[in-house]
């Protein structure tokens, strides 16, 4: 079967972020740039049925600045076959990326497109829904195992509480949990290698949608810093300080 | 305006989460309903009828709505949406799931685990794991909104909305529901706990999170875990506080062997109260916490036990 993956290009997890002085956003200028680790499960999750013999062939996407590429070329050192570049400038938000990405599914067919979770810059955790959605697709979301079985896939969510298991029909639009994989790294030679590899590049007008969104960022402020607190000496300490000055505890 | 909020409910039971979506519907403003969807959800109904500020409980009662599948459950919420400005759940795995479905069903955009409600189309959330605080604008007709639930109080249970049905039978050929494997625990809800205490990396294996219930019982707290502590395989991930697992927000919050990753603190940051017990003096979770006891914790559980 064809495997679509999705993947982003955001702040690097270990970096701490700073707020514009004007309040109008996270600087990202000169910050360390990656593939959102969600993604990256994603990615080695749609590999490993490659390997499995299940996928055929892989098929990555992103939605974004042409500096996404560099993403892209990461997800075809990982083993994807060939990658598609919706490039566009704008603040894409969810839906606009959501509807990119349903053309391309309307446009490759893939029997199984997968995403991660959630994006670590906008917490959203809303896009893969949305595909599903718009494509009419059933979702397995959180998914911490996948497995395709008598033409159905089966799949394990993380939810509270526990897990659930539910039985899909392909085709299907699967969001990745941490727990699903241990993604690995790509080599030197694989490297070089994906940079021969095909890499197409759309606009959103060629696709015919509208990535803009309706939802207007207003103001990003730093949360309100925490008082700095105090070491104490001993767990008497501790414990009378939570009766007596913090009063938590009674 | 009129507000529909998507109930929360497991085991047959009205999920505490949903109380407090109801007073975030509250700041908004306007006519709050709320929808029971599942299967045999009499008594969810009503008691969703107690919660204040409801003036009507819809209940969809059907075998298609009993594990709340998102591609029923967007397609009931589609179909009554009309009715409404703004729709409303909890940020929980279920609300997650099923309200994005909706709003793409609805050509709008999602607006996901709010923490404040400025007017009724300008809202606060965080992003960057709880780095900032962004202020959204929604230009939408329909708003669809998800909640972090412990950034508003729950509303008091001595309402008497009343209970209509909802005829709304949808099908799903798409999805269906195989078994489930729930972690089963006596203590109180994580998310909804007064206290929390939670081991990270530095418990050492799973039977040492022992050392921590003795102190949980005394204190009526839930045991929760960072997760290294869960990626090591010490405990189900469930326990998860952080980014990617639970976020909670206790009145008092004892971090014990957890340094206090980003991805940590985005879960516990928002807590009244924060206890560090670390032997690590240079861990970052020192820079949060109110209190901070660097010693070794086999030594220091026992004795905090001791002395509650």
């Amino acid at each position: 079967m064809k495997v679509l993956v999705a993947v982003k290009r955001v702040i690097d997890y270990n970096v701490k972020i700073r707020v514009k002085p004007d309040n109008s956003d996270v600087d990202l200028t000169n910050v360390k740039m990656a593939m959102n680790p969600f993604c990256e499960i994603a990615v080695e999750e749609a590999v490993r049925l490659k390997e499995k013999g299940v996928a055929s062939e892989i098929v990555a996407v992103t939605v974004g600045p042409k500096a996404a590429q560099e993403q892209l070329r990461t997800a075809l050192a990982l083993g994807a076959d060939r990658a598609i570049h919706v490039q566009t400038d704008e603040r894409v938000e969810s839906l606009g990326a959501a509807k990119a990405l349903a053309k391309v599914v309307e446009d490759e067919q893939p029997e199984l497109t997968i995403l991660g979770k959630q994006a670590i810059d906008t917490d959203n955790n809303q896009t893969g829904q949305m595909l599903a959605a718009l494509t009419s697709r059933p979702q397995g979301t959180f998914a911490s195992e996948v497995a395709v079985e008598d033409g159905k896939l089966k799949v394990t969510r993380e939810i509270d509480g526990g897990l659930q298991t539910v039985e899909l029909a392909l085709p299907a639009i699967v969001t990745t949990d941490l727990r699903l994989n241990e993604p690995r790294y790509a080599k030197l030679p694989d490297i070089m290698k994906a940079k021969k590899k095909p890499l197409d590049t759309k606009t959103p007008e060629e696709l015919g949608v509208e990535v803009g969104s309706k939802l207007k960022l207003v103001k990003v402020e730093p949360p309100a810093e925490r008082q700095g607190g105090v070491k104490v000496g001993s767990v008497d300490e501790l414990v009378d300080k939570l009766k007596n000055e913090a009063k938590v505890i009674s | 305006m009129s507000i529909l909020v998507l109930a929360e409910h497991h085991d047959g039971q009205l999920a505490g989460a949903t109380a407090h979506v109801v007073a975030a519907a509250q700041a908004i403003g306007g006519d709050i309903d709320v929808l029971v969807a599942g299967e045999n959800v009499g008594a969810i109904a009503e008691a969703a009828a107690r919660l204040d500020g409801v003036s009507k409980v819809r209940v969809a009662d059907a075998a298609v709505y009993a594990h709340q599948l998102a591609e029923p459950m967007g397609e009931l919420l589609a179909g009554l949406a009309g009715d409404y400005s703004h729709v409303l759940a909890a940020a929980s795995t279920t609300g997650k799931n099923v309200l994005p479905r909706l709003a793409a069903l609805k050509d709008v955009a999602q607006i996901s685990e709010i923490i404040a409600v400025e007017s009724a189309d300008t809202f606060k959330r965080p992003i960057y794991a709880g780095n900032a605080i962004a202020t959204v604008q929604s230009e939408d007709a329909l708003k669809v909104i998800t909640v972090r639930a412990t950034a508003f109080d729950a509303v008091d249970e001595t309402g008497g909305a009343t209970v209509e049905a909802v005829e709304a039978s949808v099908d799903n050929a798409l999805s269906s529901f195989v078994g489930e494997e729930l972690a089963e625990s006596d203590r109180p809800e994580l998310g909804a706990a007064k206290v929390v205490i939670s081991g990270g990396r530095g418990m050492g294996s799973g039977e040492n999170f022992k050392l921590l219930e003795g102190i949980a019982d005394k204190l009526g707290a839930a045991i929760g875990a960072s997760r290294a502590a869960v990626d090591a395989g010490f405990v189900p991930n469930d326990m998860q506080v952080g980014q990617t697992g639970k976020i909670v927000a206790p009145e008092l919050y004892i971090a014990v062997g957890i340094s206090g990753a980003i991805q940590h603190l985005a879960g516990m940051k928002d807590s009244k109260v924060i206890v560090a017990i670390n032997k690590d003096e240079e861990a970052p979770i020192f820079q949060v916490a109110d209190y901070g006891l660097v010693a070794d914790l086999f030594e220091a559980l026992p004795e905090l036990e001791q002395k509650l």
